[in-house]
This record gives structure tokens, sequence and C-alpha cells, in this order.
């Protein structure tokens, strides 16, 4: 690991005006994600600023009958949150549904948003990565591309998203509050708050320099029957091939969203016109721009089978 | 304790031994590469509440908790095993909540309690989760075997205070004890001799439940 300078900030926009001030500052939380990066050396901050103590761990009904979640809300307290689980059950099933136990109780709320790809040559710093070393060129293209991106990628980049709960978020139509170095805030819609890498795949989120993570908004709740189905090579930790967040209502209409598939959550809100066509209608408009890899084109079918699955259970 | 503690520091000082030797043919290449590093380690001072004992320690800030326990403390109980987050073999408790200590910074835990498997109990005086684990050979090498304990004890914690998991079947039922919670809960903790279907015998007797 590199050495670092470290500070806890004591307010949202002191944090961020400390991020802003110091050459190759980051954010740390609950560091889950950021330590083991920093123990490779693919991250090397120069200067650490604790966010810990912000009073950001709340979460709070909002005025029209939404959640206000404080971005250092851990995931095990966001998970078993009694109004999350009665009024939102696929953002509690999609965060038990990811890491372990041990890191559930690390992860906040913003960070887990920020969480970076695990593809294998993002973290192997031998190999040519434009997201770890912009213009150094992708070997995941031509290499071992199983897990990768069937959708959304480009020439320079096929890493996927590899979250669970910002998948729930999106379905629920999440946002994402902000405060800037100048102390300016701003709610950015989770949809727009992944990029797709195009050529630029190291930003990988509309987030500024220095801009801050405080709360993810939730708007009240849809009411239908929540899922979130997450098929993986292993039955307990471990990250997505193909997951599916829906949300079906007693008609068969609904919402859905995928995980695994893409560089961000997936989901085509014009597909689920389709949702009480079944599941083969709804992935047909959802991928129909698919360029998957000769590793991963078995995603397309398993996407369509997930939710195929959700909707046999929903309709049970 | 008295007996582990002489074995402790007989297969230590041996470990150690071994280690200086290597160290000693490797040195000036070591000095070679170093000196700019190690010329301005950032520091930091941290108290932290170990096992109910206060200890005020000035830290390279790169110090993991996992390192400042075993290092700086000499606690070594809890193991290292990949560093990473991926086996479990860290995890302690902190307020109350298990962790892995090997993905945490020790600056950041200024006033934490954390209790490691020392703290849990002694030779003497097992935890009754240690004592399962003992009663139903709940490993072979042992080497996870803190972590396991660790998690396990933190896991009862979590279902009593209703957290869900991935197999909690009715998301607004209070969360309850079963074997499947068990084996989904403690899916963090990696036992590369296999002794699984022993650990899930152990913790569902503490429980109070049959396995």
């Amino acid at each position: 690991m590199k050495p670092f300078t470290y500070q806890r900030a004591t307010s949202p926009a002191d944090a961020a005006r400390a991020a802003a001030a110091t050459p190759g500052a980051k954010f740390i939380a609950g560091g889950t994600n950021l330590l083991d990066l920093m123990k490779l050396e693919i991250e090397a901050p120069a200067h650490l600023i604790d966010v810990n103590d912000l009073k950001l761990d709340t979460i709070d009904e909002t005025d029209d009958g939404g959640l206000r979640i404080g971005a250092l809300v851990r995931n095990t307290e966001l998970a078993a949150d009694k109004r999350v689980r009665r009024d939102y059950g696929v953002l509690t099933r999609a965060i038990v549904a990811g890491a372990s136990g041990q890191l559930r109780n690390k992860a906040t709320t913003g960070g887990n948003l920020l969480q970076r790809t695990r593809c294998p040559y993002f973290y192997d710093t031998n190999m040519a990565c434009n997201k770890r070393k912009p213009g150094s060129g992708c070997a995941a293209i031509a290499g071992y591309s199983r897990q990768l991106a069937a959708i959304g990628g480009s020439q320079a980049c096929i890493a996927t998203y590899p979250g669970d709960m910002a998948v729930a978020m999106r379905v629920l139509d999440a946002s994402v509050e902000t405060v800037d170095p100048e102390g300016a805030t701003r709610a950015i819609p989770i949809a727009d708050f992944h990029r797709l890498p195009g050529d630029t795949p190291q930003i990988e989120t509309v987030l500024r320099p220095g801009e801050l993570i405080t709360a993810v908004t939730l708007p009240r709740p849809i009411g239908g029957t929540h899922f979130y189905h997450k098929v993986r090579d292993r039955a307990s930790y471990a990250f997505a091939l193909v997951s599916v967040a829906a949300i079906v209502r007693d008609d068969g209409s609904g919402r859905v969203a995928f995980g695994g598939v893409a560089p961000k959550p997936w989901r085509v809100e014009a597909a689920e016109a389709d949702m009480a066509r079944g599941a083969k209608a709804v992935t047909a408009r959802a991928f129909a721009d698919a360029r998957p890899t000769a590793d991963n084109r078995f995603k397309l079918p398993l996407a369509e089978r997930t939710l195929d699955a959700v909707l046999a259970q929903a309709r049970a | 304790m008295h007996k582990s503690e002489i074995f402790d520091v007989s297969r230590r000082g041996i470990l150690a031994g071994g280690a200086a030797t290597a160290a000693v043919t490797s040195l000036p290449r070591m000095a070679a590469a170093r000196p700019a590093e190690a010329a301005r380690p950032e520091t930091a001072k941290v108290s932290l509440t170990v096992n109910g004992e206060r200890h005020d320690l000035d830290l390279d800030t790169r110090t993991t908790l996992l390192d400042a326990l075993r290092e700086h403390l000499h606690l070594t109980g809890t193991k290292k095993g990949c560093d990473h987050g991926q086996c479990g073999a860290c995890t302690v408790i902190v307020d109350g909540r298990r962790i892995n200590s090997c993905l945490s910074l020790a600056v950041m835990h200024e006033g934490d309690r954390i209790t490691t498997i020392e703290g849990l109990g002694t030779p003497d005086k097992l935890h009754p989760m240690q004592a399962a684990f003992v009663k139903h050979d709940g490993y072979q090498c042992g080497y996870c075997t803190p972590g396991q304990i660790c998690s396990a004890v933190a896991t009862l914690g979590e279902i009593a205070d209703d957290v869900p998991s991935h197999v909690t079947a009715d998301l607004t039922a209070k969360a309850r004890f079963s074997t499947d919670e068990v084996r989904e809960r403690m899916s963090g903790n990696i036992c590369r001799c296999g002794a699984y279907s022993n650990i899930v015998e152990a913790i569902s007797e503490v429980a109070g439940e049959k396995a």
C-alpha cells in the first residue's frame, strides 16, 4: 500500500472542500472495496478523508411518503429496516444477496454505489486495462470475458458494474443526493448516476471532483410484489452472472432491472410495457442492442430465463 | 492460559528465527529499495478498546485493524488468511457487529469496542461457542477457527436483532434461527479443511436448536 495522510471530516461540506483542496484525496467510509484495491495499488490515494463521523446514518421518512437513506447507513441496517422490508422488499433482497455478513456490516449506502468492477483484468496490474490505466487497452475483450458485460460496453471496456443494491435502487427510481466543494447540493436520478464506458471507462459516475454522496432517496412505495433473483456460480457470497430486480403488480405489469450484464444497472423502461406478455418479449427489447462476447453470450438466455422464473413466481 | 502461552512463544520463536535468517540474506536489496518510503511514514494516534482494555497507539496510517491487533497488541488469535476480505479468518466483533479486520484501517476505530477471540473466553473459561466447537470438532487445522467463532457469535446476535438474510422466506416476519440460515450467514467464513457440518452443529447447539 502507498503511504497516505488521513483526516476525519466534521461536516459533509467540509469533507467536499477538503477533497477538492487536497491532491490525490479520496473519501473513505466502510473501506471494504477501497482498501482491497489500495493493497493491490490499483487505488493509491495520497490522502484519505474519513467521512464516518458525518452523522449521515439515519433513515428518515420524506414529506412525500418515501425514505431518505443517509449515505453512511450500513448495508445490514438498511436491509433490516422494517419500512424497507415492508415497502421496498426488492432492496432488502438485493442487499442480502450480496457480499458476506462481515462486509455488509461495514459497507455503506453511498460507498456501495461507487463499488468498482470485479473484472479480472482490472484487478491484474500486469494486464492492459483502460479503466485502471487509461490508454493501455482492454485485455478483457479478447480475453476471459465470461463474467463481463453483454450490453452497454465499448471498444475500450466491457467491465460490469458488480453490485446488487444499485440494481434495486434503479428499479425503485431512487435519487442520489450530493454536496459539492462549494456547498451546493443536487439530486441525481439513479438512472443518470452511473456512466457507460464509451472511450473514458475510468470515469464511472457523473460525480464531479470532490462531490460527496450524502443520501439516497426512495420515492413513495409503488406496491406490487418485489423480487431479486441472483444467479451466480456459488449459492452464496459470489458476484452475479445475471440478476433480476423486479416489481410485479397483480395485473402482470411492473418494472425490471438487470444486474451483472452491463457497466451499470440495466433497465430499459420501454421494455416494461411488455411485462404482461412475458419474459421473452421483455428481454428481447431490453437486450436489443446487446453485443455479447463468445464467453458471455449465455447471459442473454439466462436473463430471459431468470425473469421468466420471477414472473412464474409472481403468478403463483 | 499459561500452557498455551508457552506453546505460542516457542512456536513463534522458531517462526521468527526462520524469518530473520531469510531477512539477512535479502537485506542489501531491501535496504536499497526502501529508504524513500521509510523516510516519511505517515502516522496517526488512535485509542483502541480491545477486549475491555484501552490501548493508545501511534500507527502508520496504512496499518489495518488486523495488523494492529496481531503485530502491535500481540493478540495473534485473530488470523490473517487472504488479507482481502474473502476468507473471514480475520473476523472480529466491533461494537457488536462482526467485520473483516483486514479491510479496515486501525486509525478508523478510535473509541470503538473491539472483541477478539481472546476476549470471548479463555482456556479455563471457554465461551459457550468455543466449548461447542471443541465438543463438535468444528475444525481440523484450526486456522479459520477464531474467525469462525467470532462470526458465529455475532451471527446469533444478528438473528436476535432481526437482521434478515438471503434465505429468509418472509421479510416481514422476525428473523429466526435455522440451519439454512446459519449456512447462508456464515458464507463469509471459509474452512479449507471442510469442517462445515460440525461448525453448523456447534452453532446450533449454542442457539439451543437441533442441527
